[in-house]
């Protein structure tokens, strides 16, 4: 049972973070830079919202399938950290940058600010998916 | 040489064996190729769901496959190395393991149908392709990757 929600975890991080990642690429001017920002936020959207929701429960299931084990894990606590920083970021970048989205939204290469946004999120994505893969790696590291 | 020879001779050549010995070169290969994996997800996803008249609908599919693919390949570029150099390093114990054949196969399965049949359609003249054929394409894709996916994930499971 653990091993199908992990299993469900890890493949839907395909979804979540795969169309996020083409929503960062279009915000860094790297990708699909003649369709509208708002138009590749508005269809793109709605899947990751999904992929995300799937991500946040099946992680929930994993974390109370030993939750002792989880807290006490560097990496998980450090991931936890990771997720709220991602989600300040695209609170950040919502609330200012992309309130403005219609002066900008047929550029090629958005603003500095929504590149940055964009870039942060990549980075950050990364940064989860390299602290969830070495969770179990605590026990061979440290403990 | 047999398959498993040829296993046996990667496996304990000098690089892997240095890959063996460093308890974090292969965590941090194996985490790259998961993110080259979400890469992959993302670039396929955003063009099959096109095909499935599904997320960016009101763009030409030629348009969005094009830009797709360009990161497809450079993810691939990520992956395929990755997977090989993970592979390498306990090939032997690999080549014993079912669901291991079963990504190989449905990876190379996946990766011929999307660069001959799926690349054919999404660069064909919108009007001259069936939608039901681009579901059809759409799902086929769909159902090999997840299959890779799967098989990947479930490699270490008798």
């Amino acid at each position: 049972m653990f091993l199908i929600v992990l299993t469900v975890h890890v493949l839907t991080l395909t979804v979540f973070v795969g169309t996020a990642v083409m929503l960062d690429l279009r915000l860094l001017g790297m990708t699909m830079t003649r369709v509208p920002v708002s138009e590749v936020m508005g269809r793109l959207l709605p899947w990751t919202t999904a992929g995300f929701l799937v991500m946040i429960a099946s992680g929930a299931l994993l974390f109370y399938a030993a939750p002792m084990l989880r807290y006490q894990n560097v990496f998980f606590r450090l991931k936890m950290v990771t997720l709220v920083l991602a989600g300040l970021n695209v609170w950040i970048f919502r609330n200012t940058v992309y309130r403005r989205v219609a002066e900008w939204d047929l550029d090629p290469v958005p603003p500095r600010r929504a590149r940055v946004a964009g870039g942060l999120s990549l980075l950050l994505w990364a940064v989860m998916i390299t602290l969830g893969r070495m969770i179990p790696y605590q026990l061979y590291w440290f403990d | 040489m047999s398959v498993l020879d040829f296993c046996k001779w990667l496996q304990f050549s000098a690089p892997l064996v240095a890959m063996r010995s460093s308890p974090w070169l292969f965590p941090i290969i194996a985490t790259v190729h998961l993110m080259g994996l979400a890469m992959i997800g993302g670039a396929v996803l955003v063009v099959d769901l096109r095909l499935l008249g599904l997320g960016l609908r009101r763009q030409p599919v030629a348009q969005i496959a094009r830009d797709a693919e360009r990161w497809l390949l450079r993810s691939l570029l990520v992956s395929l190395p990755t997977g090989a150099l993970l592979f390498m390093c306990f090939a032997t114990k690999y080549y014993y393991l079912t669901f291991f054949w079963v990504k190989m196969a449905s990876l190379l399965a996946v990766l011929v149908f999307t660069f001959s049949i799926r690349r054919r359609v999404t660069m064909a003249d919108e009007t001259r392709v069936s939608p039901a054929w681009s579901k059809v394409v759409a799902l086929v894709s769909l159902s090999l990757w997840t299959t890779v996916a799967i098989g990947g994930r479930w490699i270490g499971f008798p």
